[in-house]
């Protein structure tokens, strides 16, 4: 009993990852904690989503279930879970049953190394970047089998149109990463690194993200990385795999009920994933903002405020709400849960003012807040954009950004050679 | 840290892998061919991740992943399913195949009862945490030229496809 504890709260003062430690418990909270967390995070979305578009076109959004649609994610989970699980009679029985599995496995497994902070992240492979590209290139597979499985037209069309899609994109994607991943080995060690961790401790090391490096050579990666990781996840306006108007659902047209939302959910957190390799490229991974403008002690201790000023908000937000919430006795019930609601962000924000814990959560809160972002952007292009046609998608990824990526390449190989030998030899 | 690569993985992802590529070969329709054919590969990608060499774990699931990819497309564009379940799938060519497996049987099997001359006396030290980078300067320094030969052809490949489906460049 003692050597367990022992092994337990040997982990904590180890300043490494749980996978690197080699701490098998660790490693399994870590791992359910990112999967709990991927989970609210994808129905949060979910929620977010359909109310930030219906914002954006002047409408209310769901409003029924719940103070302002607040529980309408939980009422969908169950609706799909009792609904009928339908395959079709002359589907592939097996290879139906497997894309789904596929697709969600390659969209989760990919989290095993994300970078939330120096030390929270399950484990740090040597391979990192690598393994997440090479993992989620899977769950194309999945997507066609899906599509081929179902033994029906608008399935296969679109199954076929996403994995043209997704390789195209791929090999634009591969060239920014690469262009960034060239950027780490210019350090004093000298060579570069494929590790997450390693990445985001290369930026800290030069003082500056990657997207600033080589001024505007990162910002152009970048946007061909911001780019194709829509293109890559199949949503607006790349979303022709599921183009409804023309496609009705596209790869997922047959599939209904619990296999249904497991491609919904393979969908979201794929987009998190990329975000989050987006993030950890170019955006400093885990650092805060401002690190060489906004340097020193006051302001450090400023912007450990900011996970537990962020809940505070949202609180705010909750509160405000609950006041102009209907007085009609009806609404009594989800007055009382919006405030509760409310008060339940705004305890979790005071929570994460006291030192050590907000020192703790600092790496994670920077991380989830940049990934936010992203997925705040990834709403908002749905909103804007309008839906390429096919020649128009291919021409963008072959003639746009492929030479794009590819002279970016080649120039921030050149312009880091001629910084190391000529202008800081 | 206990080492991961302990005989029961290996034992388990070989057996993978030779089921894996024996339905490759058994199975009548093709897309089941080709999904079998990446088990077998990923099989494969495990064991280089346990002779500690992630970075070719890595390309090999990247790769093949993609190449697999084409396979199942041009297996759903070209391949009538309907006809190449009725065909049948083994040809008389089965005496040449039998000589062949007999050889590299027998090659196995030689190695094994002479390993000792030809393998090193020791296992090799693990460069795990460097592996990348040791791959990386050995690519672009010492085999420079057979890696950049390797591109060339890849080069020209690409030229003679696009000659051959073009018919005005």
């Amino acid at each position: 009993m003692h050597e367990i504890l022992q092994y337990i709260s040997g982990y904590l003062t180890s300043d490494k990852t749980p996978g690197a430690a080699g701490n098998m418990f660790w490693a399994l909270v870590y791992i359910m904690l990112v999967f709990g967390g991927l989970s609210v995070a994808v129905i949060a979305m979910n929620w977010l989503e359909r109310k930030i578009l219906a914002h954006m076109q002047v409408r209310l959004g769901p409003m029924r279930v719940g103070p302002h649609g607040l529980l309408q994610p939980i009422a969908d989970a169950i609706k799909l879970l009792l609904k009928e699980d339908i395959m079709p009679a002359e589907a592939d029985g097996f290879v139906f049953w497997m894309a789904p599995l596929i697709v969600v496995l390659a969209a989760f497994t990919v989290f095993v190394v994300v970078p939330f902070g120096p030390t929270h992240a399950i484990t740090d492979m040597n391979i990192g970047i690598l393994f997440m590209l090479g993992v989620s290139s899977l769950s194309v597979l999945g997507i066609v089998m899906a599509g081929w499985a179902s033994n029906s037209h608008y399935p296969l069309i679109g199954a076929l149109r996403s994995s043209a899609q997704m390789v195209s994109y791929e090999v634009a994607m591969g060239l920014a990463v690469v262009s960034a991943i060239l950027m780490t080995s210019l350090n004093a060690t000298g060579t570069g690194t494929l590790s997450m961790i390693g990445i985001v401790q290369a930026q800290q090391a030069q003082g500056e993200w990657f997207i600033f490096k080589f001024f505007p050579l990162g910002l152009i990666a970048f946007f061909i990385f911001a780019v194709a990781m829509v293109a890559e996840t199949n949503r607006a306006p790349f979303d022709l795999a599921e183009a409804e108007s023309e496609l009705t659902a596209g790869f997922h047209t047959e599939y209904s009920g619990f296999r249904w939302s497991l491609f919904f959910l393979a969908e979201y957190s794929a987009m998190i994933a990329v975000s989050s390799i987006a993030v950890t490229l170019w955006l400093g991974g885990w650092l805060r903002p401002f690190p060489n403008w906004l340097s020193g002690s006051p302001w450090d201790q400023i912007f450990s405020f900011f996970p537990g000023v962020t809940f505070l908000f949202f609180a705010a937000i909750c509160f405000f709400n609950t006041v102009r919430m209907p007085k009609h006795p009806l609404f009594r019930i989800q007055t009382i849960g919006l405030a509760g609601f409310g008060v339940v962000l705004g305890l979790i924000g005071l929570i994460l003012f006291y030192p050590p814990i907000s020192a703790w959560v600092q790496d994670i809160f920077w991380f989830s807040a940049k990934v936010a972002g992203f997925m705040y952007m990834y709403i908002w292009y749905r909103g804007t954009f309008p839906r390429y046609r096919f020649d128009q998608l291919m021409q963008m990824g072959w003639k746009v950004l492929l030479p794009m990526g590819l002279g970016v390449l080649i120039l921030t190989a050149s312009v880091a050679l001629l910084q190391e030998k000529i202008w800081h030899p | 840290m206990a080492p991961v690569a302990t005989p029961f993985f290996f034992y388990l992802f070989a057996a993978i892998m030779l089921i894996g590529g024996i339905a490759v070969i058994t199975r009548k329709n093709p897309v089941h061919s080709a999904l079998a054919l990446i088990v077998t590969l990923l099989a494969q990608a495990s064991i280089y991740l346990m002779l500690y060499a992630p970075f070719v774990a890595g390309v090999q699931i990247i790769l093949y992943a993609g190449g697999i990819m084409v396979l199942f497309l041009f297996v759903i564009m070209l391949v009538s399913i309907d006809r190449s379940i009725r065909e049948r799938q083994f040809n008389s060519q089965w005496v040449v195949g039998v000589i062949a497996a007999t050889a590299l049987g027998g090659l196995f099997v030689a190695v094994y009862t002479k390993g000792r001359d030809i393998f090193p006396e020791h296992a090799l030290p693990v460069v795990e945490n460097d592996n990348t980078q040791k791959i990386a300067t050995m690519l672009y320094g010492q085999y420079m030229f057979a890696f950049e030969i390797a591109s060339l052809l890849l080069l020209v490949a690409i030229i003679g496809a696009v000659v051959m489906a073009k018919k005005r460049i």
